[in-house]
């Protein structure tokens, strides 16, 4: 059986605002095994970014993890001194970030600033770790990377930039990578090339991978877990075939119907998820989906959501009503209203008081 | 996605057209380049260093009359007369070879002050931005005290306190007047470094940097300095004409350099009392201080304008 290389453990964080405390993760508990590939997925806002900076301890102000813990290798970062927080980020846990084009130094050339990750730490000798900068850039398959390495940032475009960054994440062999949305700003061409090259480099090098994103068809071709975020929770949770399959919640199914297939039959549209995640800092009562749920019933509305209930082979999720407890034809009707006209007014509106217009 | 072959992509990776091998220096070189005023700047100061650093020369070589040489029975005479381009003063001293020699204390004022306000300014405003909370606080607080105190005044007493410790050593008057300026300059450079690094601590390359384990250190130095390093140049660029003409300013009211070694602002002080009798003795300093402030200041908005990325074609 796979070893467990990160056990994250009833994970808060949380921001302390002028308005309030915001709950950017609300006791998030999961983990990732030894050289596989994890998908964190949700919409914006839901906590999937907190989640990968509290691991390495990089909450921006006014932000701080309040409890839990994160063990990696059965040490927990939460108790980390700040000398073994910085051996730890980059050497075991490295990160990759969204836009490319801002995560580069602008100042500097490409060569010196990979190198400069891997002299961080005390790995590498100055003179191997120039002799690994190419080395790395080849890996990624940057083209003529020999002179590449003397480029700056802005002679390199958008894919070349994300695979400069991705050698930097993987400059010190770390055993996880998280990488953050990482082709959210390249066009889709180029994603696909970079989606191509992370596979590749989780099988050639073993290296863990934690994946955060919107982009459900990046799930499907990279990852073989899944974790379903909503509002700073983990609402479901399973092997991605299984979750693809027959999704449980009803913010996954959502999310699922919300982007296209081309195994769908044509006539099924797509379904747009009513209004906007909630304001973390005034999270409304009960499910915190509730809102927003076409298969809303009156128990959501009330009672805090259940814990996370098995509800699948290693499948599981926080739901009273469970997407296989409803009926076909309500599911019919939520894709329906979703697209009638009273849908798209309602849209309009701000999040709260949309009723479930389905029925449930 | 999936179903695209890595080569085909590959290739398409290849129609990048290689740019030509331009660093950001260089790029900002070739603006600065295109900028006429700059260059004119730029000329006049180049023309200034060879003066200053070439006038004991020219004395010794009997190119130009000795500064220092009272000549009794040529006072006030006007320009071109015995020998004297530019006249002499009240004392009988050549007004071109003064003026010559005055160009020393001008520039290495505006220089030199600048390499003691830079690692102050830089310091305060590095540890400022970076730590933020407290830190900042008290430091921005000490800063906005001093800023708040008249820099004349500042100044008029720093020297009136220590020029009885000088001896009439020119040296030792130099590095006094220079320390006064530079204490009363250094608030612009820290302020605006701090507000370069709050800004780009915010970039997501710092995050980057930060979540591979770039101490602290290598993370000031390698990122936040070079990247807020354009702003400096200019500041301090500006900090010359600055400093030059408060030296004058303190010359002029008798409390700079002491005589006999020529300054401008002392130039224009003494000539002051003749200038109906000896314009020349006034005016051509005054034009030296004027033409020298706005040479630095054409070479302070080239450089702005050829530093600032988004100027950037």
């Amino acid at each position: 059986m796979a070893q467990t290389l990160l056990q994250v453990e009833d994970l808060h964080t949380q921001f302390f605002t002028s308005r309030g405390v915001v709950r950017a993760v609300d006791g998030v508990t999961f983990h990732v095994n030894a050289g596989e590939t994890l998908g964190v997925v949700g919409e914006s806002g839901c906590g999937k970014t907190m989640t990968a900076l509290s691991i390495l301890r990089l909450v921006p102000d006014p932000g701080r993890i309040t409890s839990g813990s994160i063990l990696f290798r059965s040490k927990d970062v939460t108790k980390m001194t700040d000398e073994e927080i910085r051996e730890f980020r980059g050497n075991d846990v490295a990160m990759i970030f969204q836009d490319p084009m801002t995560s580069l130094n602008p100042v500097t050339k490409i060569g010196p600033q990979i190198e400069e990750a891997m002299t961080a730490h005390d790995r590498f000798t100055e003179a191997l770790a120039r002799g690994r900068v190419v080395e790395l850039l080849k890996r990624v398959r940057v083209p003529a990377a020999e002179s590449r390495v003397k480029d700056y940032p802005h002679q390199f475009s958008g894919g070349m930039r994300q695979r400069a960054m991705i050698a930097m994440g993987l400059s010190n062999e770390p055993s996880l990578l998280i990488a953050d949305e990482p082709t959210t700003a390249l066009d889709v061409t180029v994603q696909a090339q970079i989606i191509q090259l992370m596979k590749q480099l989780n099988r050639e090098l073993g290296t863990a991978m934690m994946l955060i994103t919107h982009n459900m068809a990046l799930v499907a071709s990279l990852c073989q877990r899944v974790i379903v975020m909503y509002a700073g929770r983990i609402v479901e949770e399973g092997p991605v075939e299984q979750i693809f399959k027959s999704p449980q919640h009803p913010y996954t199914w959502s999310l699922l119907r919300s982007v296209p297939r081309v195994d769908e039959a044509r006539k099924d549209r797509l379904v747009s998820i009513k209004g906007l995640p909630p304001d973390l800092s005034h999270p409304p009562p009960g499910c915190k989906f509730h809102p927003r749920c076409p298969f809303v019933i009156d128990k959501c509305k009330v009672d805090p959501e259940p814990e996370l209930a098995e509800v699948g082979p290693a499948q599981v999720a926080r739901c009273w009503v469970l997407m296989r407890n409803v009926k076909d034809e309500d599911v019919t009707a939520a894709k329906q209203s979703a697209l009638s006209k009273d849908a798209v007014a309602k849209l309009k509106e701000p999040t709260g008081q949309v009723s479930g217009n389905a029925g449930g | 996605m999936a179903a695209i072959p890595v080569g085909a992509l590959e290739q398409s990776a290849d129609w990048e057209v290689p740019e030509q091998q331009i660093g950001l220096w260089q790029d900002a070189w070739h603006r600065f380049r295109r900028n006429r005023l700059a260059i004119v700047g730029a000329t006049v100061v180049l023309l200034l260093v060879v003066i200053a650093i070439t006038a004991p020369l020219l004395v010794h070589f009997k190119l130009i009359p000795d500064p220092y040489t009272q000549q009794v029975e040529n006072i006030e005479v006007g320009p071109v007369t015995a020998g004297h381009l530019l006249g002499t003063d009240e004392l009988g001293r050549d007004t071109f070879s003064r003026l010559l020699y005055g160009s020393r204390v001008s520039l290495a004022v505006g220089i030199l002050v600048q390499f003691i306000i830079l690692p102050i300014g830089l310091g305060i405003g590095l540890a400022a931005g970076y730590f933020g909370g407290r830190i900042d606080n008290i430091l921005m607080r000490f800063t906005d005290i001093w800023y708040a105190f008249p820099d004349l005044l500042f100044v008029l007493v720093v020297v009136s306190v220590f020029q009885q410790y000088t001896f009439g050593n020119v040296i030792a008057q130099m590095v006094m007047i220079f320390g006064a300026i530079a204490l009363v300059n250094w608030v612009g450079l820290a302020r605006l470094v701090r507000g370069q690094v709050l800004s780009i601590k915010e970039k997501e390359f710092i995050e980057a940097a930060r979540s591979s384990g770039s101490p602290p250190m290598k993370l000031i130095l390698k990122h936040l300095l070079p990247n807020s390093l354009g702003p400096i140049i200019v500041t301090l660029t500006f900090g010359i004409p600055q400093a030059i003409f408060l030296e004058a300013v303190l010359s002029f009211i008798g409390f700079g350099i002491q005589p006999p070694t020529p300054t401008w602002g002392q130039m224009v002080n003494s000539g002051y009392e003749s200038i109906y009798a000896n314009p020349s003795s006034v005016v051509f300093p005054a034009i030296a201080i004027g033409f020298t402030l706005l040479a630095f200041s054409f070479i302070g908005d080239g450089l702005r304008d050829a530093l600032d990325p988004r100027m950037r074609r």
